[in-house]
């Protein structure tokens, strides 16, 4: 009996576990299409505390930015170039490229894509 | 008699001070924010052992400040606009003045679904977004042009792009289904 109890416990808190929300904020972007093979931190994108200095279409119109995490191709010598993140992040605006670390700042082994709790459980690609 | 008045006025003293008591928790409780925000180290992304962690804004400090919502970041964003909490700009640089163009008009979706139908106002849209993040690749400028389906948006298509992403997520369905049916039944008795 108490065994039951115990697996049955037990069991529970595996799924606890298992299905706990990802803690990352909604809307976190990993880049790490190029950065871990170059030997730096994957790149961790916070859109909340962009979009509380920036409206979307800052980034996102004039097609600098495509609405799919990763599908964006793009390079340091763009950034450094204006390009891309660089149309801010040029030591003027915000920070230049050369606090490397404040930008990737991410675990080693994350893939490209969004991270975030509360997302839908649908089957969407984001 | 002096003994029971002095007892009646305890009574009435006693339920006036526990209601108020109980006003004050109540308040307190409604007041309570329930949300939290992981910091960085531990929010499973940033290495905690990067330098950026403690030098970069943490969510809380930020996001605490805004109003509550269920979902999502847990950030009422329209609403923080409205309210002026935050004011993103309209152009990278502060000094180029960019504004916003806001367009304000109504369109009411899906009038004959089974759901109530979508109003869906560009006004709070436009504030944050340019025409053409949407148009026309998303959904064609002609109303009722595109064709619009719950199981594309779930796939992260049209809506979807934005919502479940970094706007309000897809199982707030009354968020958008928000409209009255139209009491005029449509052609064959559906409504």
């Amino acid at each position: 009996m108490l065994r039951t109890i115990l697996l049955g416990a037990g069991l529970v808190l595996m799924l606890m576990v298992a299905y706990a929300p990802s803690q990352a904020e909604y809307g976190d972007v990993i880049l790490n299409k190029h950065s871990e093979k170059s030997g730096v931190r994957p790149v961790v994108f916070p859109h909340w505390f962009h979009r509380i200095r920036f409206q979307c279409k800052v980034c996102h119109a004039e097609p600098e930015f495509k609405m799919r995490a990763g599908a964006t191709v793009m390079q340091m010598a763009d950034i450094m170039g204006g390009k891309f993140c660089g149309k801010c992040h040029n030591g003027t605006i915000a920070w230049g490229v050369d606090r490397c670390d404040l930008c990737h700042s991410g675990r080693p082994g994350l893939a490209t894509g969004t991270a975030g709790g509360h997302k839908t459980g649908g089957p969407g690609r984001y | 008699m002096a003994n029971s008045l002095y007892n009646g006025m305890r009574g009435l003293l006693t339920f006036v001070g526990g209601t108020m008591l109980l006003l004050v928790i109540g308040a307190s409780v409604a007041a309570e924010d329930k949300r939290s925000w992981k910091p960085l180290a531990a929010d499973g992304i940033h290495d905690p052992a990067s330098p950026a962690v403690g030098q970069l804004q943490a969510p809380s400090d930020a996001l605490s400040k805004l109003p509550a919502e269920i979902g999502g970041d847990q950030v009422g964003w329209a609403e923080a606009l409205r309210k002026g909490l935050i004011a993103p700009r309209a152009g990278a640089d502060p000094k180029s003045g960019t504004q916003a163009t806001v367009f304000d008009s109504d369109i009411l979706l899906s009038p004959n679904g089974s759901l109530p139908p979508v109003r869906f106002p560009h006004r709070d849209h436009t504030q944050w977004l340019d025409c053409s993040n949407c148009h026309p690749q998303l959904f064609q400028m002609q109303k009722g042009a595109s064709r619009i389906s719950m199981v594309r948006i779930l796939d992260g298509e049209q809506c979807g792009v934005c919502h479940g992403a970094v706007a309000f997520p897809l199982t707030e369905c009354k968020r958008c289904h928000n409209a009255p049916w139209n009491v005029q039944p449509a052609p064959g008795g559906k409504r």
